[in-house]
């Protein structure tokens, strides 16, 4: 074994990259996903690496692994374990690296586990082939790596298929077997990033935990800075395949030393800062590398961005304090002072109007059921309740955000209300008039998905998808769409030329735009949007919430904001509801609602959100939520939040329903314990 | 990630791709050479094949080609034009299959409950049903003429490309896009014709080729059971007169029942080669 002193980190790294280069050369393209990066691992040390998607984070570390394909990958560069070459490497060799002394977790656990095999089988596997251990000793240490990882009654659970782990247990699992044969370093692909925040929260922890009592070294891949800031001693931010800037995490987010940086952290919204009127955006889309870079890959979206940028590739060069550089020849001129990603002013959203107000959407006692189909010819009659009892209302020219974990019915809420699913009971009124299903009066209901590019069909061009709503309802002549279409590109900040294009030929940003014109063709009063920024990169995001606003102010549309990013939904909303399997368990103002939120479930919430910035993350003495969703099909009796609630009173929440009472004006909560 | 998966993807394609390609391309000229010969048999074939041109039960010599038949018609003639009497009740019939295929896969496939069910144990019971004894049935009772056979065959093989279609259906009327259109408060009949009928065409061109190659052997047996249109001869109705005349235990068979084989054999394989290299195009794409 080498002899590996912590203290002297710096002078064994663990891992060790020099200009490593990744190029796919695929049938139609050649692209140039890494372009020269090198970076150092110390032992037990984590080390971040951010970037967006495209950005080569994931293939420069699966090259580690030696995990690429080849063709089309071509690899060039060294990589070294210990000091040990990675690339040249035998497949034999190869294989003893992974699993045995790094190991590697991936985003989607429901993927990376084989659904036909018992976990405790899956974590004992790379033992038993690292170890050769005997099957009842790996199943033995199955048993104790699932409890480790803080799997609950881990013996029994240790025969389960890993469709009986919820989410947040199979990423436990999934770095149980990671663990398995105490490797050095383990490599974390965007591990939370499939998880809710409560879920991600409790996996964060747990990374932490095992980092210190095996002396980890962490590489943890995100594109997530709430995060890093979390849980990375020191981050690399990557970009078109090149690194940025690198330092310790605390340089990184007090005083970047480039521009990149810096417009991430301020376009990103956040809890801990004041909500302004518009988020700062960095323009245009992250760039796709075809050919080898000749300046810094930023330099067109960049606000210091000038001629001679584009004309040498900078190097990463020290900046500020030691250990910090950045590939940025204006890095001196950055600093704390400088203000580079302007923002609108603190306050309230725009409003629409006069500030009259008027219901646009009034929705009563809504209940959604859907057959729960699994199981038993027993559990065949029952129903998942999907909306529970649900009432709200929004104005016009206002926003409602609606935030719960991924399970909790604000999706299905979102479509009830699109009149794409009937509703048990219970009624829901457009600007007064009850939605008819058969004729479908649906026209002053229009939706924005998650994902724009699977909600376009992909043989279409971009001015027929955006006249398409117009087409439905014969709202204008033919002559007429054109017109109306070009209209509505340049209202959404695409250029007319769109028209004729395909979805495809766009980036995620300005399909989404394209989602957001088709949506307001029909002129509707109601726009419901799912998850309309949680499939885009960082940098984007703020550029789609902005629009969002601004349409808004301007045409007087109601919106329903569907999400699980707390802080994205606090920077558009006027008003925010948060939704508990099924129900709604508090309502009010969002200053008021994030300000001073009463239930349990909220405030449990609103901690679990990383905060980026790493003066707040790590030390914040949190409520952390315990466990998973309660199944649908099945809600505790009572107060359904009982079983996870870190105040409930025995005999009472586990009984008696709360009802959604408003505690003040404008303030509905549904809590036993929040007195009036 | 996704760039990764593209290529592994294109690699397999390509590698997949060449014998399917090479029997395609052979479907393809197989397929065009009795195309060929079907739209200009007139000028191709010798004789008018109706027309007594020579003694009965002739050999092979320089005048006939391939001899005559029982009352001296002209049997090469007879070939070139039967082969347009095939072609087109194999083409129709497989149409017309597609046309009710498709009408009953894309009402299967969008409303997959109560409708759904019901259309495919139609389709079941279509696909149970034993083929000839139903077929000769069909058109012993419609009675002879082109188009009768057409319709029957056509009605008879319409099952299978309704389950390849439904299957495709089930899956896009879940996809996304459909969804958004109907958020848009689009009525079914617009998502149907829109978004779902158009992407199955791929699909239904593969199956209408695959059908072709079926209905011309279907053809061929009802005229070989003398089932066909008396006056229209096709390549199985040459077959039905040599099997009638004896010729399947003489000599004749060489030039009387072997040349209408082949071609049967011919365009069948033709067509069903290219619905093979057309299939493995396609099906990686679902």
């Amino acid at each position: 074994m080498t002899d590996v002193s912590v203290d002297h980190g710096k002078a064994v790294p663990l891992l060790e990259i020099e200009d490593l280069r990744v190029r796919f050369e695929l049938p139609t393209e050649v692209v140039h996903a890494v372009g020269g990066i090198s970076l150092e691992v110390a032992p037990s040390e984590i080390f971040a690496l951010v970037g967006e998607s495209g950005s080569g984070k994931s293939v420069s570390m699966l090259s580690v692994m030696g995990l690429l394909p080849s063709p089309p990958a071509a690899v060039s560069g060294s990589i070294r374990f210990e000091g040990r070459e990675v690339s040249g490497m035998s497949g034999r060799e190869l294989n003893r690296l992974r699993g045995r002394e790094a190991a590697m977790v991936f985003q989607e656990p429901m993927s990376s586990l084989n659904p036909v095999h018992r976990i405790g089988r899956q974590i004992g596997e790379s033992l038993r082939i690292h170890r050769g251990v005997t099957r009842s000793e790996a199943r033995r240490r199955a048993v104790y790596l699932l409890d480790r990882v803080g799997i609950p009654a881990a013996a029994s659970r240790v025969d389960d298929y890993p469709h009986e782990f919820s989410g947040g247990m199979r990423q436990r699992a999934m770095i149980a077997m990671a663990l398995a044969c105490d490797p050095k370093l383990l490599i974390a692909d965007e591990p939370t990033t499939a998880l809710d925040v409560t879920v991600q929260a409790q996996i964060i922890d747990l990374v932490r935990e095992l980092q210190a009592e095996y002396r980890l070294a962490v590489v943890w891949i995100t594109h997530d800075l709430g995060v890093v800031a979390e849980i990375a001693d020191r981050v690399a931010v990557m970009y078109a395949g090149r690194i940025l800037e690198t330092g310790p995490a605390s340089e990184i987010y007090g005083a970047t030393r480039h521009p990149y940086t810096s417009g991430l952290l301020r376009s990103i919204p956040r809890l801990d800062r004041q909500v302004t009127s518009r988020l700062a955006e960095i323009p245009g889309a992250p760039l796709k590398v075809s050919q080898e870079l000749r300046g810094c890959p930023f330099h067109q979206r960049c606000p210091l961005g000038q001629d001679d940028c584009g004309d040498a590739l900078p190097e990463l060069e020290a900046a500020g304090a030691p250990a910090h550089r950045s590939a940025c020849v204006h890095r001196d001129q950055m600093g704390p002072s400088i203000e580079l990603w302007p923002a609108g002013a603190a306050g309230e959203p725009r409003t629409y109007g006069d500030g009259r107000r008027e219901v646009v959407v009034s929705v009563r006692r809504l209940e959604v059921h859907f057959p729960a189909v699994r199981g038993s010819a027993r559990s065949r009659r029952r129903v998942v309740r999907a909306v529970d009892g649900v009432d709200l209302e929004i104005e016009r020219g206002r926003t409602l955000g609606l935030v719960g974990e991924s399970g909790c019915g604000k999706t299905t809420l979102g479509r009830a209300l699109a009149a794409l699913v009937r509703p048990v009971s219970g009624s829901i009124q457009i600007t007064g008039r009850p939605i008819d299903y058969r004729s479908g009066r649906r026209r002053v209901v229009q939706m924005i998905f998650q994902d724009p590019f699977s909600a376009m069909n992909p043989g279409m061009r971009v001015g027929d998808i955006i006249g398409e709503p117009l087409r439905i309802h014969r709202l204008a002549s033919k002559p007429r769409i054109q017109e109306r279409v070009l209209d509505l590109l340049e209202q959404v900040g695409l250029p007319p030329g769109a028209h004729g294009r395909y979805p495809h030929e766009f980036s995620g940003g300005q399909r989404q735009r394209i989602a957001v014109a088709r949506a307001l063709a029909a002129d509707p009063e109601v726009v419901v949007c799912d998850e309309p920024v949680s499939s885009l990169d960082v940098s984007v995001q703020a550029q789609v919430v902005n629009l969002l606003a601004d349409l808004q102010a301007g045409n007087g549309m109601a919106l329903l904001f569907i999400a699980h990013d707390l802080a994205v939904v606090r920077h558009i909303s006027h008003e925010v509801a948060v939704m508990y399997l099924g129900e709604i368990v508090e309502r009010a103002g969002r200053d008021r609602l994030y300000g001073s939120p009463l239930h349990p479930y909220t405030k449990a919430l609103l901690e679990a959100v990383p905060a980026p910035s790493p003066a707040v993350g790590p030390d914040r003495n949190r409520i952390r939520l315990t466990g998973d969703l309660p199944s649908p099909a099945d809600p505790p009796p009572g107060c359904r939040f009982h079983t996870r609630c870190p105040v409930a009173v025995e005999g009472l929440c586990s009984i008696r329903k709360p009802e959604l009472e408003e505690v003040r004006p404008g303030h509905w909560v549904s809590c036993h314990l929040v007195s009036r | 990630m996704t760039s990764k998966a593209a290529a592994g993807r294109a690699g397999r394609r390509r590698r997949r791709g060449r014998t399917s390609d090479v029997l395609g391309i052979c479907g393809v000229v197989t397929v065009g050479l009795l195309l060929i010969m079907a739209v200009f048999a007139p000028w191709l074939a010798p004789y008018d094949p109706s027309e007594r041109v020579g003694r009965p039960f002739q050999p092979p010599g320089r005048e006939h080609l391939l001899g005559t038949n029982d009352v001296g018609q002209d049997l090469l003639s007879e070939m070139i034009y039967g082969s347009r009497v095939s072609l087109v009740v194999g083409i129709a019939a497989a149409a017309a299959a597609l046309l009710i295929g498709t009408a009953v896969g894309v009402l299967a496939g969008y409303y997959p409950r109560r409708l759904g069910a019901f259309l495919m144990r139609g389709v079941d019971v279509v696909l149970i049903l034993p083929f000839l004894p139903l077929l000769i049935v069909l058109a012993a009772y419609l009675g002879r003429s082109l188009l009768n056979t057409t319709l029957v065959i056509g009605a008879l093989i319409w099952a299978g490309p309704a389950r390849i279609i439904r299957s495709q259906v089930l899956s896009l009327r879940s996809r996304e896009y459909v969804l958004a259109a109907r958020s848009m408060g689009a009525p079914d009949r617009w998502t149907i014709f829109r978004h779902v009928v158009p992407r199955t065409a791929l699909l239904a061109t593969g199956s209408f080729v695959r059908a072709v190659a079926g209905a011309i052997l279907l053809e061929a047996s009802l005229s070989f059971l003398g089932l066909g249109d008396p006056i229209q001869k096709s390549w199985g109705s040459v077959l039905f007169w040599a099997q009638a005349r004896g010729a399947f235990l003489t000599p004749a068979w060489k030039w009387w029942v072997l040349p209408p084989g082949l071609l049967i054999m011919a365009a069948s394989l033709g067509f069903a080669l290219i619905a093979f290299s057309l299939e493995e195009r396609i099906n990686p794409r679902l």
